[in-house]
């Protein structure tokens, strides 16, 4: 019993660090289920990996005018995260699959315009900590942040929530009853910009999606319903987050890869359960889903 | 006098002082409340943008429907005249079906009357209808049938001028499901949309259009590739529509089921062949003149 306390709940215990990054990455969780299910409701997970490299231009523009200060990174990632939602939107081309090549071409800028920005100006443990992020270091002014923007986009969400998930399946009948699905689309893109602001501190622009998108394409394989696989998500978000701080303190791993790497083996074991589960029930649909 | 004078330069000081103190508490008090009423403004501005569609009162204006009226009406569409000189009106409470071949510019009348597409030159007024007076059921939707919600949610939907974006929709749902007993649904309520057949979504699609409570209803095909029962159940639907005195404007192949059960007919092949009675509409002359061989139309099946 002592022992599997100590495996448990003691780094939390004795390390001050440690238990900053779990707030964290409860406050992520909370935020990043809702709007990774809508993301991949709305089959746009592609879209969500292209906007965590928009938001890299930016917080590199931040870190270079300003350091690596929270706020400064938060600021920049926002606003080239906004820019380029409204010029998706613009375009219109935000959901289709055969703009792919514009899509591979643009998050390759982003990502080599940022790395060029950051070490430009930077060290390697700065070019380090904007890619793969520091869930360990997290102060309590960035955490007091990430725990803000994690908080208004959860709602917004839940208050925009009947309209926005009325605009991902049926936009012509929205623009027929209540108009403007071009607005909610925006405020939805807005909605993962900031979600991805907020992991960006903790996970850095190349693994910010993962929180966001694996434990809710888990979700997906146990629930069919958007609440249920909303709450599912958040949950399993929680339980990959605290399973991979434990992984990154014991292994001496690093964190956010840690963290990302126990959603992603929440992901692979839902998805081989609800194979198992499924067999002989074709229409159940494991693949077609996510 | 000196002290008099000495006096006076001190409050002319201490005034200017304050004054300037006052004139910097007046201005940022009117910046203060400008911002604020400014806000406030914005405010409601975008709550009005979110919730466009919430107009309770919409239905007990009173009014009946609107008078559709063409006026040499031409639209293009991709970058083809698909419909040319178009003049008439679809009147009040009325039901008209219209027939023509492929290509005929059915489908893009139709959008036209819808407000989807504009005219390239003519007029078309709608007599004064606004958002959610006229609902359009277009021949193929884009609709996500993969999205987990329930049918009776999404019949609920059509509700939406009743709740809007934001307010509670619990009353709907009692009347939903009194819509989806009329359209034979109401043992797959509770089923995700992903699992009805496409008679069944067509069911649903029409009880959700039905809650919309719209003066005019245009119908793209409503009833291709649908089976025989469920077209005679949707037929009774659209009819009951007519009765209770809403205009509705079907694009129809099926001639029997126009003959049947749509008074008025306009006969469209890009222009307008013939317009009116049904009756008098559909003669055999006049399917001629409109490129529909009458052999071999008016036995296409219609399932």
């Amino acid at each position: 019993m002592t022992t599997v306390s100590a495996l448990l709940f003691s780094p939390f215990e004795a390390y001050g660090f440690m238990r900053t990054a779990l707030v964290a990455v409860l406050a992520l969780a909370l935020a990043n289920g809702p709007s990774g299910v809508l993301l991949l409701m709305r089959r746009m997970s592609l879209v969500g990996d292209v906007f965590s490299h928009a938001v890299m231009p930016g917080a590199a523009l931040g870190f270079v005018i300003a350091g690596y200060s929270a706020l400064a990174l938060s600021a920049g990632g926002m606003l080239t995260g906004i820019a380029v939602a409204a010029f998706s939107e613009v375009t219109g081309r935000d959901r289709s699959i055969r703009d792919d090549v514009a899509l591979a071409a643009f998050y390759l800028l982003s990502l080599s315009i940022g790395i060029l920005l950051v070490s430009g100006q930077g060290s390697n443990a700065d070019l380090m900590h904007v890619l793969f992020g520091t869930v360990l270091a997290v102060d309590i002014p960035t955490l007091v942040l990430i725990s803000l923007l994690a908080t208004i986009s959860t709602l917004v969400l839940a208050a925009l929530y009947r309209p926005l998930a009325l605009e991902s399946f049926d936009p012509e009948f929205l623009q027929a009853v209540g108009g403007g699905p071009r607005l909610y689309r925006m405020i939805f893109l807005a909605i993962i910009v900031l979600d991805l602001v907020a992991g960006f501190q903790a996970f850095g622009t190349l693994l910010a999606v993962g929180p966001m998108l694996l434990p809710a394409a888990a979700a997906r394989h146990w629930a069919r319903r958007v609440g249920p696989s909303m709450t599912l998500a958040v949950v399993l978000g929680i339980v990959a987050g605290y399973l991979g701080l434990l992984m990154s303190f014991f292994a001496s791993l690093p964190s956010g890869p840690a963290i990302v790497l126990a959603a992603g083996a929440l992901y692979l074991a839902s998805a081989l359960a609800a194979r198992y589960r499924s067999r002989g029930r074709p229409e159940a649909g494991v693949i077609r889903r996510s | 006098m000196e002290t008099g004078a000495e006096g006076s330069i001190d409050e002319t000081a201490t005034d200017r002082s304050t004054g300037i103190v006052a004139y910097a508490a007046r201005t940022w008090r009117a910046a203060w409340g400008r911002t604020q009423s400014g806000m406030a403004l914005a405010g409601a501005a975008l709550a009005r943008r979110l919730d466009a569609g919430y107009a309770p009162n919409f239905a007990v204006a009173g009014r009946g429907p609107p008078n559709i009226a063409l006026s040499d009406v031409t639209i293009s569409y991709r970058s083809t005249v698909a419909v040319e000189g178009v003049t008439g009106s679809f009147p009040p409470r009325s039901m008209t079906a219209i027939v023509g071949p492929n290509g005929a510019g059915k489908s893009t009348l139709l959008k036209a009357i819808a407000n989807i597409l504009r005219p390239q030159s003519g007029t078309l007024s709608w007599g004064g209808a606004g958002l959610g007076d006229i609902a359009y059921l277009p021949q193929s939707d884009h609709i996500d049938r993969d999205f987990a919600i329930s049918v009776i949610e999404f019949v609920s939907l059509g509700g939406w001028r009743g709740f809007g974006a934001f307010r509670p929709a619990q009353t709907i749902l009692s009347e939903a499901a009194g819509m989806l007993v009329q359209v034979g649904l109401s043992n797959a309520s509770l089923r995700p949309i992903a699992n009805l057949s496409e008679g069944q979504f067509r069911r649903a699609l029409f009880a959700r259009m039905t809650l919309q409570r719209a003066q005019v209803l245009l119908l793209d095909e409503p009833f291709a590739a649908i089976d025989q029962p469920t077209t005679a159940d949707l037929v009774r639907l659209v009819e009951r529509w007519h009765h209770d005195g809403r205009t509705v404007i079907a694009v129809l192949h099926d001639l029997t089921l126009v003959r049947d059960h749509f008074p008025l007919t306009l006969l469209l092949a890009r222009r307008v062949i013939a317009w009116g009675e049904t009756v008098q509409i559909l003669t055999t002359e006049n399917l001629a003149r409109a490129g529909l061989g009458a052999s071999n139309y008016s036995r296409v099946p219609s399932a």
